[in-house]
Parts: structure tokens; C-alpha cells; sequence
């Protein structure tokens, strides 16, 4: 029964791209990023010696408050959708799906687990090359994994500059042009410092890096490429934008490009950047953090101590979302540790800092794949 | 960066008599710009801050070593003493109201929020008011109320602070609600008399130094 309908999916990749869509999004990115907005602020008040929101309850389930989000769902959704009278309707409403659709797709290209035999899940499979059908766990498999992500990556600064544009109102205007012109100098030193680790694992397709770093942690990314490491990770928080790069937001003084934006609308924004975070979380891990690898379980188990198959893809799986939440826990505690850059601060630290070393990154980086390679 | 922390070497050199770089009597700590290689590369001190932060947030979750929280409603900070919290009027030792409805409180409030309708008594000294009322949305917690009254009828030290409402008319304080807060008050009932000042203990004759 179940061989039969893992078959069935195995034949049929439009059937089985759009269900492991839904499960990927709905059972793991949206709950995630929805419970980052209680943990964001339950997190920034344990780090700040005070307890957050501990009493949204259900009668008397509570949770350490979880029940914080539903309760900020359902806020959001019944407020008032004020639309200011001067705004342009059609791109105000268009901005938030704008800022939101991109990260959402970006998610294909992300693999989170390896491919999964079918037909041997119950037994040991030593070499997974020789399945005769298999489901890869990940949307899309493109040659072009990375640069798909970049191209739609990049499109999400024109919800926030639309945002900003549209909203007639000079604050969110000025948030909006914050946000285009932070996203796009950082949107280059991103690319460049990936560079090295495309060189390293000589793929841009995601799940063949993740392969390429094997279950050995000292061939992971973050050791063969520490700095592209940092440099990619600081870009990409400053992609974010969220704090210390909170500039278009700029909460003590702009409100950002979406101050006119209420009810679900400014919602959506919100959610946006809490699943951007999530993004980041999977990059970081599918190129640095050896993906779906476990250090020392290769595809037959740990070693000489052999575990099934479908075990084997679990426990990956169940490790790639750690890494992820550990990710996401990271990423919190730098957004309520580091205050904020100064705009000019911010232009040199991504053109003058960030982008020379990336490219210097890329130069050893290359001379020494190709004193390795015997210069062939 | 290298024009910015061009002033700091002087700053840096004058006080470098003080090794904790305090300055001044005041004791202001004067912090030099960043200048040592490990703090411009800004990434160790980032990972020093991130440490601080990590580290009072385990302690926090784990046994809330730092929490500092009071959980309101069901940890209750005792107030100071003098704390003025919602009004209450005094009674008398008969249980009825002290106010004489004198119009003194009303007079003096300066958010205008005491309104006070006085009846008679029927005892043809004396006043007392129908109607108290104080909005406490308007009140500005000042206190004159209570060092205007001469009879010591309204007070502000029941400790309960004003309550959220849900519409703004239930923010009113009634007569009724006040005085189920009052108690009697240690003032003697219908004062000491009007000859109270031969009553006095006499005192020593003003005598001026020369
Ligand atoms: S405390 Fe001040 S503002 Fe409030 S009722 Fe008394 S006099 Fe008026
Ligand atoms: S000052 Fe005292 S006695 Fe006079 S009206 Fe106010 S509460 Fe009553």
C-alpha cells in the first residue's frame, strides 16, 4: 500500500512536487514563522531579564504562552484594513503579495532530506545511486538552484520599495528607497561570497552541495569556507532587513514602508520578513551546515551499526529542521543584541568591507581549487 | 572610520593619568573610539555581545536567574505608604458620610473631575451631598483634594489604583463606591469645639531675640 503510493509518486513529479510544496510550506515554514513571532518576542524578553508574553491561554492549556500567536492571528485579521485616501489601490495592494511571494517560492529549490528510495524504505540501502526509483525530498531540483534563488530573492525589494511608493506618505517613501538601495548593495556581496562555495563543491544546484559535503563535518561549508561563511550570513541578515540593518524599518523613527498598512496587510509584511529569516535559516544550512547531513550517518546508518532506510531519511530530515530552528534561534539573538547601523555605516561596511573580501574570498578561494585540481 | 577616531588619541592621552579613564569629579567614564584592531574588525566584540545576551537568556529560561518581572495580578508589589490610589470618603462614627459638601475639593481640583451636589440634612448646620462623583479618567492623582478638605472626609490612601474600563462612564466614582472604601475616621466627631484654641496647652510668650 504504501510502496504503491510512494510509486505513484515517484512517476508522477507534478503530483509529488506539489505535495511535499504543501507539506514543506504549510507544515513547516508557516508554523514556524508564525511561532517566530512569539518566540521574537518571548526570546527578546528572556535576553532582556524580563518573562514576554506568557498567558495567551485556551482555558487551561497555556503553553508557556504559544497560544500568543493564535491569539495575534486573529488580531490581525479582524483589525480595520485602513486604506489611506491618496495611496495608488492597485500597487498598495499589490505590494505585500509581492514582498511575501517570493520567499515563498524560493523554498523549492531548498532540499530537506536526501532522495528517498522507493521500494527499499524498510531496508538497508548502502548505495542510494543504484535506487531504481526515487522521490527527491525537495521541490525542484534545477540546475540553476542558487541563481533561481537569487533572481527571486532579489525580487522582493520591490514589495518593500512599492510599499513605500505607493503608500503616498514621504516616511514610508523614505523607508521604501532605505530598503531598495540596502537590498541591493547587499544583494551583490551575497552572490560574490557564495562564489567560493560553488567553486568548492563545483555545483549551483542545492542538494548536489549538500551531497558534495558528506557526512564528514570538517568538509561541511562552514570549514571550508569560514569566511564566505560570515561574509554570506551578514549580507543576508542585512537582506533581512531586520536589526542591526533595520534601517528601512527604522522603528524609532521612519515605522518603515509599511506604516500605512494595517489589519492582515501589515500582517503579511510581518510575516515576510519572519519567513525571510527562515530562508536565510535554510541557506545558510543546506550551503554551510551540510544540509540534511548528520556527521558520521552515511545512507546505510552510523558506520557498521546499520539502520533502515526510511529511519535513515527521518532522523536527516528531523536534523535539518534543527539546524534550522538553531538558525533562527541565532538570528534572534543578534537582532536584539547589535544596535542599529547608520545609513553610512551601512554603505561601508557592504561596499568597502563586505565586498572587497568576498572578492578576495573568491580569488584564493579559486587559485587554491585549482592548485588541488593539479592545475587542470 | 580613520577620521573619527582621529580626535580620540588626545582625548585618550590626557586622561591616561586614570587608568579606569575615569575623568572629572562627576566621575563621567570617557570611552576612546574603538581603536585597537580587535574592536574595528567589530566581529569578536559582536561574538563578546552575542555571549552576554546568550548567556542571561539560558539563565533566564532555565531558572530566571535575571527575570525581574512581577506578574501582576498575581504578585502584588506593596505600595508606598503615601501612595495615592482610587479616592475613598471617611465616615462618621454613626456610618453616615463625613463630607459637609463644602465645595472646597471641587473648588481646588484642577482637572475640574469632582462634582459634588449637596441636600440638606436636616440639621440646619450642616449639608451633606447627594451626589459624589469623581471621574477618574479625568483625575490627575495631584492629591489637593484630600489636603483641601477640612474635615478629613476624602482620602486617597485606600491603595487600589484606578481599574481599566471598558467605556468610559465606568470610570465614574460614585458616592457609594467611594464611601465602601471609607472607614471611620480617627478625627474627633464634630471637631474639639469652637473654643478649641483657649484649649490649647498654653505656651511660652513670643519672645523676640533683642
Ligand atoms: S486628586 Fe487632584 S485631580 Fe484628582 S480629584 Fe483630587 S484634586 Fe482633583
Ligand atoms: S472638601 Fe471634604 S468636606 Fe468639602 S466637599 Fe470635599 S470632601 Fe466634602
Amino acid at each position: 500500500m504504501t510502496d504503491s503510493i510512494l510509486m505513484f509518486l515517484a512517476e508522477h513529479t507534478a503530483v509529488a512536487a506539489l505535495l511535499k510544496l504543501v507539506l514543506l510550506v504549510l507544515g513547516f515554514v508557516m508554523p514556524l514563522a508564525s511561532l517566530s513571532t512569539w518566540a521574537e518576542r518571548r526570546q527578546s524578553a528572556m535576553m532582556q531579564d524580563r518573562l514576554g508574553p506568557n498567558r495567551a491561554s485556551i482555558g487551561p492549556v497555556k503553553l508557556w504562552g504559544i497560544l500568543h500567536f493564535v491569539a495575534d492571528a486573529i488580531k490581525m485579521m479582524f483589525k480595520e484594513d485602513v486604506v489611506p485616501a491618496k495611496v495608488d489601490r492597485f500597487l498598495f495592494a499589490l505590494a505585500p503579495v509581492m514582498a511575501i511571494a517570493p520567499v515563498l517560492i524560493t523554498f523549492a529549490v531548498i532540499p530537506f532530506g536526501p532522495d528517498l528510495c522507493v521500494g527499499q524504505v524498510m531496508s538497508v540501502v548502502t548505495d542510494p545511486a543504484m535506487c531504481k526509483a526515487t522521490i527527491p525530498l525537495q521541490v525542484a531540483r534545477m540546475d540553476v538552484g542558487m541563481l533561481f534563488y537569487f533572481a527571486l530573492a532579489s525580487l522582493a525589494v520591490y514589495g518593500t520599495t512599492l510599499a513605500g511608493w505607493a503608500s503616498y506618505n514621504k516616511w514610508s517613501l523614505l523607508g521604501g528607497l532605505r530598503a531598495s538601495s540596502q537590498m541591493m548593495s547587499y544583494e551583490v556581496c551575497m552572490g560574490l561570497s557564495l562564489m567560493g562555495v560553488f567553486l568548492v563543491y563545483g555545483s549551483l544546484e542545492p542538494n548536489a552541495i549538500v551531497a558534495a559535503q558528506g557526512s564528514s563535518i570538517l568538509n561541511w561549508g562552514i570549514f571550508t569556507q569560514p569566511l564566505a561563511f560570515i561574509l554570506f550570513f551578514t549580507a543576508a541578515i542585512a537582506e533581512t532587513k531586520r536589526a542591526p540593518f533595520d534601517l528601512p524599518e527604522g522603528e524609532p523613527e521612519l515605522i518603515g514602508y509599511f506604516v500605512e498598512y494595517s489589519g492582515m496587510r501589515f500582517g503579511i509584511f510581518f510575516l515576510a520578513e519572519f519567513i525571510e529569516t527562515i530562508f536565510l535559516a535554510a541557506v545558510v544550512t543546506t550551503v554551510f551546515l551540510g544540509g540534511w547531513q548528520i556527521p558520521g550517518l552515511d545512507s546505510s546508518g552510523f558506520g557498521s551499526f546499520h539502520l533502515p532506510h526510511l529511519v535513515v531519511v527521518l532522523l536527516q530530515v528531523v536534523v535539518w529542521s534543527l539546524k534550522i530552528l538553531f538558525l533562527c534561534w541565532l538570528q534572534l539573538l543578534i537582532r536584539w543584541t547589535l544596535p542599529r547601523f547608520r545609513p553610512d555605516q551601512l554603505m561601508r561596511l557592504g561596499w568597502k568591507q563586505l565586498l572587497p573580501l568576498s572578492l578576495l574570498n573568491i580569488i584564493v578561494t579559486a587559485a587554491v581549487v585549482l592548485w588541488r585540481s593539479g592545475g587542470k | 572610520m580613520s577620521t573619527h577616531h582621529a580626535p580620540s588619541h588626545s582625548e585618550a592621552s590626557s586622561q591616561s593619568s586614570d587608568p579606569v579613564g575615569r575623568k572629572g569629579k562627576i566621575g563621567v567614564r570617557v570611552v576612546g573610539r574603538p581603536d585597537s584592531l580587535e574592536q574595528r574588525v567589530y566581529l569578536p566584540e559582536v561574538i563578546r555581545g552575542l555571549g552576554v545576551t546568550a548567556k542571561h537568556f539560558f539563565a533566564n529560561l532555565f531558572s530566571r536567574k535575571y527575570t525581574v518581572t512581577v506578574e501582576y495580578p498575581e504578585q502584588k508589589l506593596k505600595y508606598p505608604e503615601r501612595n495615592r490610589g482610587l479616592h475613598r470618603l471617611m465616615l462618621r462614627d454613626d456610618g453616615h458620610v463625613r463630607c459637609v459638601a463644602c465645595m472646597l475639593c471641587p473648588t481646588v481640583c484642577p482637572a475640574h473631575c469632582i462634582t459634588i451636589v449637596p441636600e440638606e440634612t436636616g440639621n440646619k448646620s450642616e449639608k451633606r451631598p447627594r451626589i459624589f462623583e469623581i471621574d477618574e479618567l479625568r483625575c490627575v492623582v495631584c492629591g489637593l483634594c484630600v489636603e483641601a478638605c477640612p474635615c478629613d472626609a476624602i482620602r486617597m490612601d485606600s491603595g487600589v489604583h484606578a481599574p481599566a474600563v471598558d467605556y468610559r462612564g465606568d470610570a465614574i466614582q460614585t458616592k457609594i463606591d467611594m464611601l465602601k472604601r471609607g472607614t471611620q475616621s480617627v478625627a474627633t466627631q464634630g471637631g474639639v469645639g469652637a473654643d478649641w484654641r483657649e484649649k490649647q496647652p498654653t505656651v511660652k510668650q513670643y519672645d523676640p531675640p533683642k
